[in-house]
């Protein structure tokens, strides 16, 4: 066959196209979908509670993951500093996953437990009043402004469409879990909350 | 991962390998190497034609070269579904052949340290080196990078200690962590707003600042009420529950008025969090070693 034949018949063109660029995507990616190990949650892994879901979507908002990843690499080097390794089990209830792929500050992914709350809050407030050499910039509004009980429930079940084992109780008492409370509550629950359901920390 | 996903993983790998390679054998029949022509494509535009030649020889040699490359590496790493390649290599195991480098490495340094008593072993420059460096990893966050403090979080350079300042004590903050907690108006909920001017200034008067004499000597009965519970009658605090010495002018919240009428009124949270399990015990051990060494 002569590049003639495939640059003169485009049918055939693209067909060959199609099978070239969907060998990587069916290779490595559908598989994935059919994988327990990442499909599964681990053991102990709970659906963020209405707070910690608040704070997950004020980490989004604020954009926060574009400077924070939420993965550690299986190196020693990261998981000396940061604990155990991340496993795909631990995202399975993660719409959208928040891994990142830039680190302007440190990782995330095991936060949870690492700093007192009055730390977190403070940092949040005015990062460089607890770490001078911080680069990261402030958010005192979120001191101001009280958690969206409005939408929770509606979040809850967009998630719970999805797969998120979000029972119908958890749903109906989301607003109330959440009214009156400060966005910095829900973020700072949030993050106190992550990755801390692998024990295993090393 | 299942049979079916596996032969699909292998299926499909190795026919885009080899479907890249018909496609660049069998375009190119016809075409020897080296036979440049002034043969063109045929088509032209304003004038412009394009000549009908091979690829060129690197070019082509390159791309069969990574078709025989990537069934290289197939045999070596795991690529093809379940088979694991000839040279065994997992992402975890090269962690834990990291890890283990490393232990036996660091391992019997750590090992020796963690061995040594620790008023010892803050006298010991290397281990101080190592206690230095986990600080700063581990601690300064909170604790500041010179060990300073800031509000909120104590001063670890002095000879001040919320929890005590024995080794055995710092081990157990460290390991362990410490939970303090001052409930709003001590033990006395119902204290009046003029009770809480008057305890404020008899606690400023311990270190002789209060600002009206009056209510600072009325504010003694309100504290013996409300806080020798946890500071001690004369206020110099106790250790066994990380109350703070009132009287040595050293604050973790601020030392003015106000500072203080907001601790009375809102009481204070505050937490050191449990390392152990984040850090080995004998690198807990060497940082209680190193915390001793700011002040001794």
């Amino acid at each position: 066959m002569r590049h003639e034949t495939i640059e003169k018949n485009l049918g055939l063109m693209i067909v060959l196209i199609v099978l070239t660029i969907s060998g990587g995507f069916l290779a490595e990616v559908v598989p994935l979908f059919f994988q327990k190990e990442v499909n599964e949650p681990i053991e102990g892994l709970e659906p963020l509670s209405a707070l910690e879901l608040e704070g997950r979507d004020i980490y989004i908002r604020e954009g926060c993951h574009v400077c924070h990843t939420q993965q550690i690499r299986p190196f020693r080097a990261e998981t000396e500093r940061y604990g155990h390794y991340s496993v795909a089990g631990e995202f399975v209830y993660d719409r959208p996953f928040l891994w990142g792929s830039k680190r302007t500050g440190p990782d995330l992914a095991r936060v949870g437990g690492r700093y007192s709350d009055a730390w977190q809050r403070q940092h949040l407030f005015d990062p460089r009043s607890v770490v001078p050499e911080s680069n990261m910039p402030a958010f005192p509004w979120l001191f101001e402004n009280r958690a969206d009980h409005g939408s929770i429930a509606a979040r809850m079940t967009t998630l719970q469409t999805l797969g998120v084992p979000y029972t119908d109780e958890q749903i109906a008492g989301a607003a109330d879990e959440l009214k009156g409370k400060f966005e910095i509550e829900a973020l700072v629950a949030y993050l106190q909350q992550l990755g801390t359901v692998l024990s295993e920390k090393r | 991962m299942s049979t079916f996903w596996s032969v699909w993983v292998i299926v499909l790998v190795l026919g885009t390998i080899f479907g890249c390679a018909w496609l660049l054998l069998a375009t190119r029949k016809g075409q020897t190497n080296n036979t440049e022509t002034e043969n063109t494509t045929g088509h032209s535009y304003d004038g412009i034609e394009e000549y009908d030649n091979p690829l060129p020889k690197w070019w082509f040699y390159l791309f069969l070269g990574t078709c025989i490359f990537s069934l290289g590496y197939l045999a070596l790493y795991p690529g093809l579904g379940n088979y694991e390649g000839l040279l065994g290599w997992t992402s975890t195991n090269q962690w834990e052949a990291e890890v283990q480098e490393a232990d036996e490495k660091y391992g019997p340094i750590y090992a020796q340290f963690g061995e040594t008593a620790i008023p010892e072993l803050a006298q010991n420059e290397d281990a101080m080196k190592i206690g230095q460096r986990l600080f700063a990893n581990n601690c300064s966050v909170c604790h500041g990078t010179a060990a300073r403090g800031q509000v909120g979080f104590p001063n670890l350079t002095d000879d001040d200690w919320l929890w005590g300042g024995e080794p055995e004590q710092i081990l157990h903050s460290i390991a362990q962590g410490r939970q303090g907690n001052m409930t709003p108006k001590g033990v006395m909920p119902n204290m009046t707003n003029e009770q809480v001017d008057q305890v404020v200034n008899y606690v400023l008067s311990f270190s002789g600042r209060e600002k009206a004499a009056e209510a600072a000597e009325a504010g003694a009965a309100v504290f013996a009420q409300a806080c020798t519970a946890c500071h001690g009658a004369d206020g110099t605090g106790m250790q066994a529950v990380g109350a703070p010495n009132l009287t040595d002018n050293i604050w973790l919240y601020g030392s003015t008025y106000e500072w203080i009428k907001e601790t009375v009124v809102n009481g204070r949270q505050n937490q050191m969090p449990a390392q152990q399990g984040r850090l080995t015990d004998d690198q807990i051990h060497i940082l209680a070693a190193y915390v001793y060494s700011l002040s001794n």
